[in-house]
């Protein structure tokens, strides 16, 4: 391979690794607040994909508009399992927490896999706007029109949850429950209503990530699974307690797994790549690269 | 402002409260004095909200509050300061302070009392972009006072505040506590160090196995003998010392 393609190999990994950040975001401010691993967050990525798959599909909704939709129908969808599900097992001891949790997530993706083969069958979906498939040419790389488009989009989502949680009250209520939510509580905040808030933004990063999905790779009932481990490497990678820091983790999966292309010139061990940094990471650097202790 | 009756704490199979009542009146300092294990600690946490008794009440300015969420007692303006200050370490002293001012009530007001905190504890105001967990461990609970006093509180309960301090610091703590029950602020504290607790004390309750094991006003405590004897290293004649 030459220079150029080394070069174009990055510049998609760039795409896909703010795509695994933007997949990541949101399972790491679930697990952080909650301590709960959402196992589900898969099977939520993949509902905001059909969600806008179908709005384009059925309305012609351009999927960048489509967000102002599937964002708030997303947060819905969390509000509604934490309330349901999740809020019972918030009170029980840590290690019946754990256990209870993985059991509902895990029931939840299930069910949700099932409901998407019910309601758009099994085959594989994506949206094809009038500008896919167009790009800028800059010294011979191509840099597609949607793919930059979705960067710039992760990256606004995950500056503004940054500045959420740095800036506002209840970023502080959400930040302050993470790290101690007894303390949080005699702060005079409500760590149960701070427990559902995060739940649902989690859940809406979700469907904002799905929607990104939904343009340039594909969205099919049974990707979710797929989407939550590597949100889970990245959120390994990243370390808790840092939004940014899951991003930049998020990014580094995608070049390395771009490296790892070139130099195996196959994505064959794609997904091994991954897989080995997260053992490497809990080897040497159980924190993880951005985070505390 | 506070009365307890007959309360009732357990954790798990394990009792650690059998019957206690109390009341503190409003502007007054009052102690609870008492070994380790004789539930000072369970106590407060249980007028704050963290740990609901399974029998008794608790009145908090003649409402009762054992039902209550912690977060709803603070919007009543009680709050505690925990044993080992429970700081948000990772987070600056100003945002550990707007945390304390989080309430509604406090938000409305939250830059004149950041103000006066800043007044009180004029090192936070210099340390303010510092993160909490880099403060020294007195500095640490000038910070964890301040921020309960950033809800603007009416009644505060303080955990315990001079444990692990030096006793120059200790002596500093007590000094803030005498000037924020002077402005108004009704206080409850556990302390181990008795004989500074009962010289700042209006009245102090003696806690012995999870029951009120004596009561009386400071002075009373500070000349009672089973109190001097248990408390404050008083040997009899003949005694190790």
């Amino acid at each position: 391979m030459d220079l150029h393609s080394i070069g174009q190999n990055l510049v998609y990994g760039l795409f896909v690794g703010g795509l695994y950040g933007m997949a990541a975001v949101g399972l790491s401010l679930v697990f952080g607040v909650l301590k709960v691993l959402n196992v589900a967050h898969g099977e939520l990525l993949m509902l905001g994909g059909y969600l806008s798959f179908w709005l384009f599909d059925s309305y012609g909704v351009d999927p960048f508009l489509a967000i102002a939709i599937v964002a708030p129908a997303l947060f819905v969808v969390g509000l509604a399992l934490h309330a349901g599900l999740f809020r019972w097992v918030m009170p029980l001891a840590e290690e019946a927490k754990i256990k209870n949790s993985l059991l509902i997530a895990f029931g939840l993706t299930l069910i949700f896999e099932n409901l998407a083969i019910r309601i758009w069958t099994a085959d594989e979906r994506a949206i094809t706007t009038s500008y896919s498939g167009e790009g800028l040419t800059l010294a011979g790389i191509v840099f597609p029109y949607t793919r930059v488009s979705g960067l710039v989009v992760a990256l606004v989502v995950v500056l503004l949850l940054h500045l959420l949680l740095a800036r506002t009250y209840m970023g502080r209520a959400i930040r302050a429950t993470s790290e101690d939510w007894e303390a949080a509580s005699l702060m005079g905040i409500n760590v149960h209503r701070t427990y559902l808030v995060a739940f649902a933004i989690g859940t809406a990063l979700a469907g904002i990530a799905g929607t990104l999905v939904s343009l340039g790779y594909t969205i099919a009932p049974s990707i979710g699974l797929a989407w939550t481990l590597k949100a889970l490497v990245v959120v390994v990678l990243a370390g808790m307690g840092s939004i940014l820091g899951a991003f930049a983790a998020g990014v580094l999966l995608g070049e390395a797994e771009a490296v790892s292309i070139y130099i195996f010139d196959s994505a064959n061990y794609r997904e091994v790549v991954g897989l080995v940094l997260f053992m490497l990471v809990l080897l040497l650097r159980p924190q993880g690269l951005f985070g505390r202790r | 402002m506070l009365e307890v009756h007959a309360l009732e704490v357990a954790y798990g199979d394990l009792q650690a409260l059998w019957g206690v009542s109390l009341e503190v009146r409003e502007g007054e300092t009052v102690v609870l004095i008492g070994p380790n294990g004789a539930g000072k600690t369970t106590l407060l946490r249980s007028v704050a909200g963290l740990q609901p008794p399974f029998h008794g009440r608790i009145l908090l300015e003649g409402a009762p509050t054992h039902n209550l969420a912690a977060h709803s007692i603070v919007e009543r303006g009680c709050v505690l300061v925990p044993e080992g200050r429970r700081l948000f370490a990772g987070m600056t002293v100003l945002e550990n302070l707007l945390l304390g001012g989080f309430t509604a009530q406090a938000r409305a007001a939250h830059e004149e009392t950041l103000r006066r905190v800043y007044e009180i504890f004029p090192i936070l105001a210099e340390r303010r972009g510092q993160a909490a967990g880099t403060l020294s461990g007195g500095e640490q609970q000038m910070l964890a006072i301040g921020r309960a006093l950033m809800s603007r509180p009416r009644l505060l309960l303080l955990d315990e505040p001079s444990l692990g301090l030096a006793p120059l610091v200790v002596r500093d703590i007590f000094e803030v506590l005498r000037a924020i029950n002077k402005d108004g602020v009704t206080l409850l504290l556990a302390e181990q160090n008795a004989r500074m607790a009962l010289e700042l004390a209006d009245r102090a309750y003696v806690l012995e196995q999870g029951r009120v094991a004596g009561e009386g006003t400071g002075g009373e405590m500070l000349a009672s003998d089973h109190v001097r004897r248990a408390y404050l290293g008083y040997a009899p004649a003949a005694g190790e010392g």
